[in-house]
């Protein structure tokens, strides 16, 4: 049914619409524009020798072969971390917690350590990893402090996976005899699995791109060898940039390099969030099937 | 019989391991008190607190008197929120109008997404940006030579706080009841009537905890605001000051300071303020949330 407005109404509405429409078209052109410029200005950059060189003279010539290995090795370890953890709890809470106080704190507790600033996580992983644990400076404090910092939202997501799956997977198993841990572990923990991974991705994600958590925690101005094990520091792309732009002496000399690394940083995260989204989209697909 | 009892025992084994799991997050979160607050506390050896709190004056290095007061980063770190809150909110509210009253549905499904990718946006990489483009744009408009100031970080913050203002308040738009919406319509009102003074004030509550994860956010931001606001230690005196915010001071300084001295010590104790403050807004956050998600129930 088409409704008539009267011609102030339908003017004011006209223009109360195209003030929304014109928001939301500033929010993309501001996003376009971050990738336009890191795109164009870096691309330039990207070779195979910025890729897996070293950096060389002072950083102003070479790669950043070793702040992408670094990266790549300290989000492997937040993963370590992060995975088993976010997804043992989030199985507690869907699948065993009852509603009492209990969980409500246990909730509470998840929500805010999301809110809790990055910093704050890096002053916790030096007093923690680095002094208490007597890791040191290493790519191992950073990566645990990236798993802390990371597990909230894994938690978060897992759940939303696990609360995908149907009560009657779960009753099924239980009607022919099952214990609750065999009914989780064959008929609920396979199809949740795919979809608690995808959010775990996108957490790491988030992981891979942050810096103040690791600046003092193990990551490194610059390093001649890539960490022989995981007591070493490392280089890693998000530090890398913040150096490339802030500290170096000569920033202006480095400043295609900062772009390049920027690019790569970008591609990296983005990428990886793109990879989780799409691979929602398909199970979602075939969830849809049964 | 052996058997059963061999069964109930792995049970409640398992059960045991998950809720060891499960209480994982609490014991982090007050874990992070305590150990700040531990690592705080020897600060006030030599600090009084209440100039810690109160004092304007941070210069920990002084070869005279070392002073420790926290007021300047502290306003600092309000005054970069409050103005990114100014610019994100309108903007923010706007595009979750948009979304969820007058996109259709396939647009919604497309901007929805590519918002999102705003939130992906590694912090480091947009505070490049403060430095490269926001800094030498906003410095050419104020004669200023680089325009690292408090207004650079303050559209950086906007930029990285839309996306949690927009998610959560579109679900907090979305979840109106229909009756309400088609309750305003079928009185005569146009659909921007209905958005404007039915359903906005319907989701109060909802947008309000939006601002506030927002808001926390942006107090705890630390890389993009390090990078583009100039991190100059004298008290700001508007927008346009080059500005050290709580989350700066900690970054600029930790790498330099020699372990377990006073300084050391003392910058614990300026984590602790901002983990306390964080920890303020976010519980209002959640009650505000947790209340109107009860009323809807």
């Amino acid at each position: 049914m088409k409704r008539r407005l009267s011609f102030r109404k339908a003017a004011v509405q006209a223009f109360g619409f195209f003030g929304l429409r014109a928001a939301t078209g500033l929010v993309l052109a501001v996003l376009v524009l971050i990738l336009f410029d890191i795109g164009s200005k870096g691309a330039g950059t990207i070779t195979w020798e910025f890729l897996s060189q070293p950096p060389r003279r002072g950083m102003t010539e070479g790669g950043i072969f070793p702040a992408i290995y670094g990266t790549l090795l300290v989000t492997l370890i937040t993963a370590v971390l992060a995975v088993p953890l976010g997804m043992g709890a989030a199985v507690y809470l869907n699948e065993y917690a009852r509603k009492n106080r209990l969980t409500r704190l246990i909730r509470l507790s998840i929500r805010n350590l999301s809110g809790v600033p990055s910093i704050v996580y890096g002053l916790f992983g030096v007093i923690l990893f680095v002094n208490i644990f007597k890791f040191g400076t290493s790519v191992l404090s950073a990566g645990l402090t990236l798993g802390l910092l990371t597990l909230p939202w894994t938690i978060t997501a897992s759940e939303e996976a696990l609360k995908q799956v149907p009560n009657a997977y779960r009753e099924g198993a239980l009607a022919l005899g099952a214990t609750k841990w065999q009914s989780i572990r064959t008929n609920v923990l396979p199809y949740a699995l795919p979809g608690m991974l995808t959010g775990t991705v996108l957490g790491l994600a988030r992981a891979a791109g942050e810096t103040a958590p690791i600046m003092f925690t193990g990551a490194a101005f610059s390093l001649p060898i890539l960490p022989q094990s995981v007591k070493d520091q490392f280089m890693a792309l998000p530090y890398h940039l913040y150096i490339m732009a802030t500290q170096h002496h000569d920033i202006g000399k480095v400043r295609p390099l900062a772009y390049g690394t920027a690019l790569v940083l970008i591609a990296l995260v983005l990428g990886m969030n793109l990879g989780a989204v799409i691979l929602r989209y398909r199970l979602r697909r075939r969830q849809r099937r049964f | 019989m052996n058997k059963r009892k061999l069964r109930n025992l792995k049970e409640t084994a398992v059960r045991a391991v998950f809720f060891l799991n499960g209480i994982v997050a609490v014991l982090i979160l007050v874990g992070i008190f305590i150990l700040l607050l531990f690592s705080a506390v020897p600060a006030f050896r030599e600090v009084n607190l209440k100039e810690f709190l109160f004092g304007k004056l941070w210069d920990p290095t002084s070869p005279l008197k070392p002073s420790y007061g926290i007021l300047s980063q502290v306003f600092s770190s309000f005054l970069v929120t409050i103005a990114a809150l100014v610019l994100a909110v309108p903007v923010g509210l706007a595009v979750a109008a948009y979304l969820s009253d007058v996109a259709p549905w396939r647009v919604r499904e497309i901007v929805k997404p590519v918002v999102e990718i705003l939130a992906g946006i590694p912090s480091v990489v947009i505070g490049f940006l403060g430095i490269v483009v926001l800094g030498p744009a906003l410095g050419e408009w104020t004669g200023q030579s680089h325009g690292l100031n408090a207004l650079n970080g303050a559209v950086l913050l906007a930029i990285m706080s839309l996306p949690t203002i927009v998610s959560i308040s579109e679900d907090a738009l979305s979840a109106v009841p229909q009756a309400y919406s088609e309750g305003s319509l079928a009185l005569g009102g146009s659909r921007w009537q209905t958005l404007l003074r039915v359903k906005f004030p319907a989701a109060l509550s909802g947008i309000i905890a939006a601002v506030m994860l927002g808001m926390g956010r942006a107090i705890g931001e630390t890389m993009t605001l390090l990078m583009a606001t100039g991190n100059a230690r004298s008290f700001p005196e508007g927008l346009f000051d080059s500005v050290r915010t709580l989350t700066s001071n900690i970054a600029i300084e930790l790498g330099e300071v020699p372990y377990f001295t006073t300084h050391y010590y003392a910058l614990f104790a300026v984590g602790l303020v901002l983990f306390i403050l964080t920890f303020l807004v976010n519980l209002g956050a959640d009650l505000v949330l947790r209340k109107y998600q009860e009323r809807e129930q």
